[in-house]
């Protein structure tokens, strides 16, 4: 049986499954309908164009693991912030694991979407969020609204500020095989309240795992939103992440992408603007090596007046690495005095490496200012020169180039034990050790 | 201690060192001076050891020792040190995370320990305030946004740190006002041993006034036409290059 038909066949039982109390049958249902029409996407698709999820789609996956095994803390430690105290949201192979998890509901909500999606009391706030920014045409998306089950809720009230920031972390074991995991995350940040949420993958053991993400991020009025993505899985591991930002009046959202390994990652982020003097930022460092994959999509609709956009992806890629950038910005009529910006600039360490980048303007006001550029190159030797003349080997030499070749996007991280650990992370993968913290 | 014998260096087909020589002895300071484009920073580099350039002919020997094949680290680990003229900004690195970098990359090349880090910054500070640098500039990032003067007095304090046993200076001399000018030829002076010996590249005789030179070369076209002592300085002062060119036409 193809995967798609396991796919289809097995919603009848996960609807009875979940019974009654579902808050979103009917989106399910027509999300399955869709899905069912569009299928995967194929390369044939503009928006899939350079990447393919066949070599996915050969392996039939467990679709809802069980979690029973324990996990010792010892050997996940690393995918956490564990220098500081944060809020942690925490699934094993899909399953909340209430021990490594520290939520709340005290003067804000960080807690579990089973629990929204089937509790009475968030009813009405399901009603109002859930699948409403998502693009319902879409077809991983549609699919992950069919069994859209478990994942992080997030609620941060009128002028709450979270004090410490927010870990949504999602494990898979391989002890169960291939599995097909579909987290769903839904945020909602009201009126002046702030937010800073660390969002992580990870495999504790090469095994094939797909992971069909989709995140729902609303900014209120004058909420600010700091998002940070770490995509550092293992080899065997792939992810389809689809995030989607509604934006009101005068709120920032910024998200940082850092996708340093996996087999195959495509994020496909989406940032809606609906009100003015909106700031929206997006920011990568893609790091590549061996036959690594990692395609950045991303929209954003400036759709008002007086609004930004700040967009730098910088990407490194070695070995056989492939790197896809498309960039859409989409500039509507009334969005007079829109600012966007967008960069991606890329550093090709081998020849057998690929970029592949494109901007894709869709400008309808005529007072707007869009400054785009994509860049793909080498190495400066003579940067290479200088610091080798300084008698610091080539190898460390091209890793201290990197690192300052993808600074800038570092340097806007505003949780500093993480910029520590993406710093550490950035060297691992470089190999090196420079005697102090990148 | 540095012998350069009919040294030929191309780039992309084209010869820009035409049959160079020089004898540089240890305690002593070299100026090579010359009009744009004749050559002076391309030989600092092939000796330095960039790849870019291909030595077709002629050899380099330091401390007796052929460095033809040798890397821009290994050279550098023997001693031999480069003040570039366009040196280049790494942002993000800041100026004492990398002296410390090249300083334990140089130890572990001769095979010892990282220095300890209370050494290291006592070091830093010594050197640092010899070249009138604040700790403030040595937390910046390396050369990102320096005025040409900061870049410069910073490779002065690189060279301070490393204590190489040959300093070439490209055009350290440009960029800098006189006050800086000054810092930076007393910084080089104070450096000086007998062990040592220095290489200044400039266009200028204004930076002899204060590094004295034991001996003056005059590149031109690839060649060091002329050579003599610190009055040929003067002399080119005096009447700029147009003679040196005729004098080789002629
Ligand atoms: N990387 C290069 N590629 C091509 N030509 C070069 C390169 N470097 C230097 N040259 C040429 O070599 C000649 C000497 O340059 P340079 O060594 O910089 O002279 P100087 O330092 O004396 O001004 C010039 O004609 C310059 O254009
Ligand atoms: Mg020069």
């Amino acid at each position: 049986m193809e995967f798609k038909d396991k796919l289809l066949d097995t919603y009848i039982a996960f609807e009875e499954e979940l019974g009654p109390k579902d808050s979103i049958q009917k989106l399910r249902s027509q999300a399955l309908k869709t899905f069912e029409n569009l299928g995967f996407p194929t390369k044939k698709l503009e928006a899939w164009k350079y990447t393919s999820l066949n070599s996915l789609l050969q392996n039939d996956y467990l679709l809802f693991p069980k979690s029973e095994k324990a996990v010792e803390l010892n050997q996940i430690k690393h995918a956490f912030l564990y220098e500081i105290d944060t809020y942690k949201v925490v699934f094993i192979d899909g399953v909340h694991s209430p021990f490594l998890s520290d939520t709340t509901h005290d003067g804000l909500d960080v807690c579990l979407l089973s629990a929204a999606l089937s509790k009475p009391k968030y009813k009405k706030l399901i009603d109002t969020y859930f699948g409403s920014v998502a693009d319902t045409d879409e077809s991983m998306t549609a699919l992950n609204t069919t069994y859209a089950r478990e994942g992080a809720y997030i609620y941060i009230p009128p002028s709450v500020v979270a004090e410490k920031p927010i870990e949504i972390i999602h494990l898979s074991t391989g002890d169960q095989g291939a599995v097909w995991l579909q987290p769903r995350n839904l945020i909602v940040v009201d009126t002046n309240a702030q937010v800073q949420i660390v969002e992580r993958h990870q495999s504790l053991k090469e095994h094939p795992v797909v992971t069909n993400c989709v995140t729902e991020i609303f900014a209120h009025p004058e909420a600010l939103v700091d998002y940070y993505k770490i995509q550092n899985d293992m080899d065997s591991a792939s992810l389809i992440d689809n995030t989607y930002i509604a934006q009101d009046k005068n709120s920032h959202v910024s998200v940082h992408t850092f996708s340093f390994g996996g087999k195959i990652t495509r994020n496909n982020l989406n940032f809606y603007q609906n009100g003015e003097h909106i700031n929206s930022t997006l920011k990568g460092i893609t790091l590549l090596q061996e036959k690594q994959h990692v395609d950045h999509y991303t929209l954003v609709h400036h759709a008002q007046p007086n609004c930004e956009s700040h967009q730098d992806y910088k990407g490194i890629f070695s070995d056989r690495s492939v790197g896809v950038f498309n960039g859409k910005i989409l500039v509507d009529k009334i969005a007079q005095k829109t600012n966007a910006f967008q960069q991606n600039n890329n550093i090709i360490l081998d020849d057998k490496a690929k970029v592949n980048t494109k901007p894709q303007l869709e400008i309808f006001a005529d007072d707007v200012r869009c400054s785009h550029g994509c860049t793909i190159g080498q190495l400066d030797q003579e940067a290479l020169f200088y610091l080798r003349s300084r008698g610091i080997p080539k190898k460390e030499a091209k890793a201290l180039m990197t690192y300052a070749f993808a600074n800038n996007v570092l340097e806007s991280v505003q949780i500093p034990t993480l910029k520590k650990k993406i710093n550490k992370l950035i060297a691992n993968k470089l190999g090196v050790n420079l005697g102090f913290d990148l | 201690m540095l012998t350069i014998e009919n040294l030929h260096a191309e780039i992309d087909d084209k010869g820009i060192l035409n049959g160079i020589d020089l004898d540089v002895k240890a305690g002593e300071v070299h100026a090579i001076m010359g009009p744009n484009g004749s050559g002076k920073s391309t030989l600092s580099s092939v000796i330095a050891g960039n790849e870019d350039y291909e030595i077709t002919q002629g050899s380099i020997l330091f401390g007796g020792e052929d460095i033809h094949e040798m890397s821009p680290e290994e050279r550098s680990h023997k001693g031999i040190f480069l003040s570039f003229q366009y040196p280049v900004e790494i942002p993000g690195v800041s100026v004492t995370n990398f002296i410390k970098t090249a300083l334990n990359a140089q130890r572990k090349a001769a095979g010892e320990e990282d220095m300890p880090a209370a050494a290291m910054l006592k070091k830093i500070r010594e050197k640092s305030s010899l070249l009138g640098i604040d700790s403030k500039f040595l937390s910046r990032s390396l050369n990102q946004g320096f005025s040409g003067g900061e870049k410069k007095r910073n490779e002065i304090f690189q060279m301070a740190m490393m204590e190489p046993k040959l300093a070439i200076l490209d055009e350290t001399d440009s960029g800098l006002d006189i006050d800086a000018l000054k810092i930076v030829a007393d910084g080089v002076n104070a450096l000086k041993t007998p062990n040592n010996a220095t290489i200044v590249i400039t266009h200028y005789q204004r930076l002899l006034d204060y590094i004295i030179p034991d001996f003056v070369h005059v590149l031109y076209n690839g060649k060091i036409v002329k050579s003599g002592t610190k009055e040929l300085a003067k002399e080119l002062e005096a009447k700029g290059y147009d003679w040196i060119k005729k004098e080789v036409a002629g």
